[in-house]
């Protein structure tokens, strides 16, 4: 029997979280750390958490597991299990709304902040815009982000000042703009960063990229942001 | 008294994912006020999941390339029920609609040219049929999906609109004149029940995959739209049609792309033999989906399936050599690595059929207009409600669905249908306003299960129901099976209605919207087996045993499911083209 942990809170009935402890039958088998939560739900369905695609790209199921930011259902119980217990929280850093739900407001205002769109003011063609497969492969490790916010919310930087510093997925995200061939506004995008806070608070801790679980590294775009900064400066 | 706060726009969109982000960012752009329900935050939909492309010929890879052999294959493709002038519109506006979607941002691959990369998939061809295997799917890298969805995102933020996000529509609000005037909405986080109250009323709900045991299709796609449909009293069309990928990973369930056999990969059985050459000796792997599909279920019934059960075949992808792997498929090696334990640059992945796509649904026209049939048998408008997406059948996909063709219907019939609304609008909408008795009956169901005191719950009774629906009615289907499986879906009903939610709670109450969404897969399962009974004949993805051949003479045309007396109508398919002839049936071979 596997001990699990897992971090509840009603605001309707409980005036404070607590940790639960219950004991789930495996079977032995290495299965992933969102079935556990599935199966512990046919027992109790008051326990809450967000899935959805079950498949790693939909960004739902990002939790803390054993200390980890990571989401549910890629993550294998043998790489979450210590001492056959598992320990599963919310992603920290955001308010609580139920259990492992989190109310993520201030990750997605920072990435609506940094204009999270194509700016191309030209006439459009006919047909696409043509972009190179070199020029294409600058979006790779970039476009790929899920807004799980595995990330942002390891980020100690983050945790301090999650109203002005964008964190890391809003800056992968703004680079993924910087970087595109097709995209005209950078010098406009480069404005809009250009503050001690939104890019700056970055102390390169790279929690985010040890945690990310579509192995991203929102760092190195932080570190081309910043070039980008400087040299707009001088 | 239905005592709950109205919320008014001139357009809601109900459904956070393809063909709902499409239609609200052209509402959005023409500045009426538009809403998207969606019970999840919108990059969270199905539509994410989706991995080898959107089909349409942009002339990329073949610059001769024409959208009538699209149209082609997508008509062969459907068996010869889909509406063939529906497919003429999605196949010949389908390009203006991708290169929007490239202006917009999407990170579509790259040929050398600088133009999207295309790949191939199944049952594509070149000159109706006689020029060999097209390449017209256009592809970001296997993460086309996401790319998509993103960018739909990325585009609505842009423009605006408004979401509604982590909100669960429970039922459509009928006014006297059976008109749909909007519909009853829960704010998940808050439980709060709000009367959404709009001039146009989109469905863009997505499929309900979840009705099997066996699906690539997320935990959140659970019918929502044709359940809500059908209580409302309307018909749906074709819900026998469901498509089956060839390629789900054994055990799983997740996605393996056609893109995989598109590049070169293949199917072998125990004995390492490329068995799709015995069954569809020219396209071979890169044949329809339902025609794998059923080779697949044939050799494992056979004795010639893998593993130490023999349940499964294998997807041979090494010899494409890592380097291609990586930069064509690496979403796929990720997900092989992580639920096979297989790493396709050494190993096959493990795959077997998977419940995979809705071909049927809420019946609309071109313009997204949703439709009954009156009492003579003719087309009726419904004032006020349209769909599009998985959710509608406009009908494109007919009776077999063609590998890429989803996100185009998404992305076309988003648009049509924002566009007509937007015109509809301009010219003036005037319904009558819901009664507080209107109101109250789309509150029923709702009220039932908040009052609900004993009952059993709602994740047994849903596991219950995919067992017979993955039972009786899967790739192979027979009469006296499927009778079978009707009369335990009978028995089924009213435990499923009296379902048990012992947690009252408002926040985020997640046990609440289960055993909303449980009662919206069984009326969609109901209506499967109910459809897939009545249909006696095989035709694309409807395989029965009983009846083997097409049967043209009485089933060349749609079936329509009306759910107050649970019966089996038809429903006349379109042979109409604007531009040439209609394509007549013909013997459907690869």
């Amino acid at each position: 029997m596997l001990n699990v942990s897992i971090y509840r809170y009603n605001p309707e009935l409980d005036s404070e979280p607590y940790m639960q402890d219950f004991q789930v039958d495996t079977q032995g088998k290495d299965v992933m750390v969102l079935d556990v939560l599935e199966k512990l739900k046919t027992e109790d369905p008051s326990l809450t958490f967000r899935r959805s695609c079950r498949e790693g790209v939909c960004g739902s199921d990002g939790v803390n597991i054993s200390g980890k930011n990571g989401l549910a259902c890629i993550t294998p119980l043998s790489d979450a299990v210590k001492g056959n217990k598992l320990v599963i929280r919310p992603l920290p850093g955001l308010p609580v709304i139920r259990d492992l739900v989190i109310d993520m407001s201030q990750f997605y205002a920072q990435y609506e902040k940094i204009q999270p769109y194509m700016i191309n003011n030209n006439p459009a063609p006919a047909i696409e815009r043509l972009q190179s497969p070199e020029e294409r492969a600058k979006l790779d490790g970039l476009y790929e982000c899920i807004l799980c916010a595995c990330c942002s919310t390891a980020c100690p930087s983050f945790w301090w000042n999650p109203d002005k510093f964008i964190g890391p997925s809003g800056l992968l995200q703004a680079y993924r703009f910087l970087a595109d061939s097709r995209d005209t506004a950078t010098e406009e995008r480069l404005a809009n960063l250009d503050d001690p806070f939104s890019v700056f608070r970055c102390h390169g801790i790279m929690n985010c990229v040890q945690v990310c679980p579509k192995g991203l590294n929102p760092t190195k775009a932080i570190g081309h942001i910043r070039s980008m900064l400087i040299r707009s400066a001088t | 008294m239905a005592n709950i706060r109205t919320m008014s726009f001139d357009a809601v969109i109900v459904g956070g994912g393809g063909s709902g982000m499409r239609a609200a960012l052209q509402l959005a752009q023409s500045g009426y006020k538009t809403a998207v329900i969606t019970k999840v935050f919108p990059t969270r939909s199905h539509t994410v999941s989706a991995q080898g492309g959107i089909t349409c010929a942009i002339a990329s890879d073949d610059p001769n390339d024409q959208w009538q052999w699209h149209m082609y294959d997508t008509i062969k493709g459907s068996d010869y029920i889909g509406d063939q002038e529906a497919i003429e519109y999605m196949c010949q506006t389908g390009p203006e609609a991708i290169f929007e979607l490239e202006h917009m941002g999407l990170p579509f691959s790259r040929t050398e040219e600088g133009r999207i990369y295309q790949r191939p998939f199944g049952g594509q061809s070149k000159d109706f049929g006689n020029g060999g295997q097209a390449a017209r799917t256009c592809a970001a890298a296997d993460r086309t999906g996401h790319a998509l969805l993103h960018t739909l995102y990325q585009g609505n933020l842009k423009n605006e609109t408004t979401f509604l996000n982590e909100w669960y529509a429970v039922d459509i609000v009928k006014n006297e004149d059976n008109a749909v005037v909007g519909v009853v909405a829960i704010n998940i986080e808050t439980g709060e029940t709000v009367y959404v109250k709009s001039k146009a009323t989109v469905f863009a709900t997505g499929g309900a995959g979840r009705i099997y045991a066996s699906t690539t299709n997320a935990h959140i796609c659970t019918g929502d739209g044709v359940g809500m449909a059908l209580r409302a009293g309307f018909p749906v069309q074709d819900i026998e049609m469901w498509q089956f990928h060839p390629t789900g990973i054994h055990g799983a369930g997740t996605l393996v792309t056609e893109g995989c056999r598109g590049e070169g990969g293949y199917l072998i059985n125990k004995d390492g033999e490329r068995f799709m050459e015995r069954y569809a000796p020219n396209a071979k792997d890169l044949a329809g989906r339902d025609v794998v599909a059923r080779s697949m279920v044939l050799e494992i019934l056979e004795g010639r399936g893998c593993g130490p059960d023999g349940d499964h075949v294998y997807l041979k992808l090494d010899h494409l050599g890592e380097e291609t792997l990586n930069a064509k498929l690496p979403g796929i090696l990720e997900l092989s690595r992580t639920f096979a334990h297989a790493d396709p640059v050494v190993e096959p992945i493990p795959v077997v059929p998977t419940c995979h796509y809705m071909m049927g649904g809420i019946p609309t026209n071109v313009d997204g207009q949703a439709l009954t049939i009156d009492k003579d048998g003719n087309d009726e408008v419904i004032e006020g409600f349209y769909a599009c997406g998985e959710a509608a059948c406009v009908s494109v996909h007919g009776a077999n669905r063609l590998g890429g063709n989803s996100l185009l219907d998404l992305v076309v019939f988003g648009r049509a249908s924002g566009m007509f609304i937007e015109k509809q609008l301009r010219e003036g909408i005037n319904l009558k306003d819901a009664s507080e008795a209107d109101i109250e009956r789309a509150m029923e169901g709702l009220n039932r299960i908040n009052h609900s005191e004993d009952g059993e719950k709602a994740s047994v009774l849903r596991a219950e129901l995919q067992t017979i629906m993955q039972n009786y009615f899967g790739v192979f289907r027979r009469g006296d099976y499927m009778k079978e499986g009707i009369e335990k879906l009978n028995a089924l009903r009213p435990r499923v209605e009296n379902v048990a939610l012992e947690d009252k709670s408002n926040t985020f109450n997640t046990a609440r919207i289960e055993a909303l969404e449980l009662q919206n897969l069984f009326a969609t399962a109901e209506a499967t087996a109910i459809a897939a009974e009545g249909r006696t004949e095989s035709r694309g993805a409807h395989a029965r045993e009983d009846f083997q051949e097409r049967d043209d003479e009485n089933w060349l045309c749609h079936s329509v499911y009306f759910p107050e007396s649970k019966t089996l109508g038809k429903r006349g398919v379109n042979f109409t083209l604007k531009t040439r002839e209609a394509f007549e049936p013909k013997i459907r071979t690869y």
